[in-house]
């Protein structure tokens, strides 16, 4: 989680990336600061992308600065900069000639990382995104689905243990099924878990379900900056609101948290029990997936209640 | 069937010229191929990354490729003499377009994401594009680097042209003498040699990416070794000798030469007629064959050398044409017959001088020459649908001259409408045309008729015994038994055949006649 105390590990000040006379990217700022998930949120062809890269050098900004650990890029060697970033595609882009090993190995071979070291590192990343290497790590990409090629990419983004990793729509070229489990593991995973993490994606269940913030974007201008709920609740203008729009529902259940309800819940209720920072929606899934299916009214009934109470709370 | 035998014999006589001309061969393209991709790999790099480039080099070296071998060769010639260097970079020139294409199109086709991913990582361009995008774009690159292989082991028939040796002094010779065993002698081994590089390489081709990339390795370390083949040591003597193809194999050029003369010790490049007088004036080789009317020698400061034992049979020159033709048009006989003895040896080298070293043209010197004489008439009018008089020549410029004449004499006296077919390959393309009635006419030489059309017995040789007027008879005769067509009467000049030195050269070493070129050449 955030801690605003710390100095921050990334700052963006005014950048603005023009391709001919159309700005791709306008005057963008923001400050994040170390183990935070920013998601860059938004329609196709609002820069979020362009963003993205900007923020590694595989676009050079016509105006502004991007300051990692109080340090302007531009003072680095863009391929070294590059070493100590991971990065991670919608199309994943593994080397097709090199076996899953070596495609983790890439970059701590590049920092020239002792090989045993690079070996262990790559067994354990591998065991850890469910790819056991006794059976993966000589295979190579042409061999694996979709979702492995992913996981692989994410294993080759961690192999140097950055501190910064960026995704762009990783999950973006992944069927459903595929797409909800990785990114399960994906929030669950450990090594990420105190990385700074910035994220590209349209998926709005996607950022909400990943970030601690949200950047909105549109047309190449921040439309807000904020959390979750500040993006929903206190929407900064229209395009917010009408972003959001369409699955307004679902993303207030997954906003609110237990501890939200909590004073609506009528006493004594069973769902005081399972931990307060649960969002409704998950808490309503064990109600209704669970084993056993209380019949009583203390059930969903009296926590659909409560959300709804809890809605008319929030400040609009 | 007997050419199978025969070639067997062939090339049993000449296994060791065979095997020389084999690694001469395998050693240019392996050279040229060589500096090709060394050249042509890092421009395809350069260009992919400059793609407002690619069409202007893609096009240059296009142009290139559609370039006629033999014409890019003489383009390379003032400039490079003759020898390996104009062969190599010709070969080059030709072998680049297929690898820089290739090496772009590989490189295009590595999927996107697989750059931006690795540059993502953190590879510089350099390690993007050796780690990267070459094993990649390798496939690709290696079926560019085949098609060079196979372009380049055709064209490299074309440096026996040049001095450059390989299996194409065969075939040029076969060509130049009507001896098929001969050509084949020389095109089937090279055919095996291009299908050997394809299928080399198509094998290596089949590789995986990441093995290819060793195996391009030892290619970079194999084509310079094999390209060494071609510096195998030759061997060195006092004079050296540059001959046209046709006169190494016919029986009165080198071989008789060689019986009467001794000249043992001449060590000998074959190389087009055209280029041999300009390897003797830059002084590439010493002794070369000519003939002796040729414009070139007053213009060079070449000398003819004395055929003193008469080896060289008379080549005087004629007409020869189809009967036919005189039966349909009785008119055209008087009008042929103008030129008879009209032209002596000075005559004729004086013309030859005009054109060859003056570059006038052929029809304005004949013009020229006509006028002078009295004998210029304005061509008539145009009569519609006139029989065709179809002339044909030889590709060298008294030739030209002599069918120009010709053609002026014909339009001035008569309604016949002319059509000139000059620039036939050799003698047996000229006779062959003749034959079958492409043209109905062409000046050929009394020596030429004996000895590579009729190629009597020794024994015939001998009671002709260069005998002018005896070798005239006999071959008229000949040709009107063998083939029904007819020689004219000579035309006056005796274009034989001649070996030459540099003026200078020859009268330091003191060298006037043949027999003191082989008293030299002993000592």
């Amino acid at each position: 989680m955030a801690d605003s105390a710390s100095a921050p590990i990334i700052r963006a000040t005014g950048l603005t990336k023009r391709y001919g006379p159309h700005a791709v990217v306008q005057d963008v700022s923001f400050a994040l600061h170390p183990g935070e998930t920013l998601v860059l949120l938004g329609p196709s062809g609002c820069g979020k992308t362009t963003l993205l890269r900007l923020l590694n050098r595989l676009v050079e900004p016509d105006a502004g600065t991007v300051e990692i650990n109080g340090q302007d890029v531009r003072r680095q060697q863009p391929e070294e900069l590059r070493r100590g970033i991971g990065y991670v595609i919608q199309q994943v882009g593994l080397l097709p000639h090199y076996s899953v090993a070596d495609n983790v190995a890439v970059v701590p071979r590049l920092l020239g990382h002792a090989p045993a070291a690079i070996e262990a590192r790559t067994a354990a990343l591998l065991r850890r995104l469910h790819l056991p290497p006794e059976q993966y790590a000589a295979r190579f990409p042409h061999e694996l689905s979709g979702g492995q090629q992913q996981r692989v990419g994410l294993a080759r983004a961690l192999a140097a243990d950055p501190p910064i990793i960026l995704l762009d729509e990783p999950f973006g070229a992944l069927d459903p099924v595929t797409r909800t489990q990785i990114r399960r593991d994906f929030r669950e995973l450990e090594e990420l878990r105190d990385k700074t993490i910035v994220l590209v994606t349209h998926d709005v269940t996607e950022a909400f379900e990943l970030a601690d913030r949200i950047m909105l974007l549109d047309a190449g201008r921040v439309q807000q900056l904020g959390t979750p709920r500040e993006l929903l609740f206190q929407s900064a203008n229209d395009f917010v609101r009408r972003f959001f729009a369409a699955e307004r529902l679902p993303l207030q259940l997954r906003t609110l948290t237990l501890a939200d309800v909590q004073p609506f819940l009528p006493p004594g209720s069973q769902l005081r029990e399972l931990p307060a920072k649960l969002p409704v929606h998950d808490a309503l899934e064990q109600l209704t997936s669970g084993p056993k299916r209380p019949p009583s009214s203390a059930g969903v009934g009296a926590l659909m209640h409560a959300f709804e109470q809890a809605l008319q709370a929030e400040p609009v | 069937m007997k050419t199978l035998p025969e070639l067997l014999t062939f090339w049993q006589t000449q296994a060791g010229k065979l095997g020389e001309q084999t690694l001469q061969h395998i050693g240019l393209t392996a050279a040229a191929l060589l500096l090709a991709v060394v050249l042509g790999v890092p421009l395809g790099l350069w260009l992919t990354r400059r793609p407002r480039w690619a069409p202007v080099v893609l096009g240059l070296a296009g142009i290139l490729q559609t370039v006629p071998s033999i014409a890019l060769l003489g383009f390379l010639i003032p400039w490079l003499g003759i020898g390996p260097k104009p062969a190599i970079l010709a070969l080059l020139l030709y072998s680049l377009l297929p690898i820089i294409r290739n090496t772009v199109t590989g490189i295009q086709g590595v999927s996107p994401a697989v750059v931006e991913a690795a540059r993502g990582l953190g590879f510089t361009d350099w390690q993007v594009q050796s780690q990267v995008e070459l094993p990649l774009a390798l496939p690709v690159l290696f079926a560019g680097i085949r098609t060079a292989a196979v372009i380049g082991v055709g064209v490299a028939t074309l440096a026996a042209y040049v001095a450059a040796g390989g299996l194409g002094e065969f075939i040029f010779g076969g060509i130049a003498l009507n001896n098929p065993v001969m050509i084949l002698a020389g095109a089937l081994p090279a055919a095996a040699l291009a299908l050997a590089f394809d299928a080399a390489l198509a094998g290596l081709q089949r590789l995986d990416s990441r093995r290819l990339v060793g195996v391009g390795k030892v290619l970079l370390v194999l084509l310079p070794l094999l390209g060494g083949l071609y510096l195998l040591p030759r061997a060195s003597s006092k004079l050296q000798a540059g001959f046209s193809p046709e006169f190494v194999g016919r029986a009165d050029g080198l071989p008789g030469l060689r019986r009467a003369y001794g000249l043992r010790r001449l060590p000998s490049v074959v190389l087009a007629p055209a280029l041999v007088y300009e390897a003797a004036r830059n002084a590439d080789v010493d002794v070369i064959d000519g003939y002796s009317t040729d414009g070139r020698i007053r213009a060079y400061g070449l000398q003819v050398l004395r055929d003193d034992k008469r080896v060289f049979p008379p080549y005087y020159a004629a007409p020869v044409v189809r009967p036919a033709l005189l039966q349909a048009h009785p008119e055209l006989r008087p009008v042929l017959a103008q030129l008879t003895g009209l032209l002596t040896d000075s005559a004729m080298t004086e013309l030859n001088y005009r054109v060859d070293y003056l570059h006038q043209q052929p029809r304005a010197v004949a013009e020229a020459f006509l006028r002078q004489r009295g004998l210029w008439r304005d061509p008539r009018p145009k009569v519609p649908g006139a029989a065709v008089v179809r002339l044909g020549s030889k590709i060298f410029a008294e030739q030209y001259i002599l069918v120009e004449m010709y053609a002026a004499l014909i339009r001035g006296a008569t309604d016949l409408s002319v059509e000139t077919k000059t620039g036939l390959g050799g003698t047996t393309i000229c006779f062959e045309a003749l034959r079958s009635g492409t043209i109905d006419m062409y000046p050929e030489y009394t020596g030429t008729g004996l000895q590579v059309l009729l190629q009597p017995s020794p024994a015939t040789l001998d009671s002709l015994n260069g005998q002018p007027a005896a070798v005239f008879d006999y071959v008229k005769q000949e040709f009107r038994r063998r083939y029904k067509l007819e020689w004219l009467p000579p035309l006056g000049f005796n274009n034989t055949y001649a070996l030459l030195m540099r003026q200078r050269q020859a009268r330091e070493l003191g060298i006037g006649s043949l027999s003191e070129l082989g008293q030299y050449l002993g000592r």
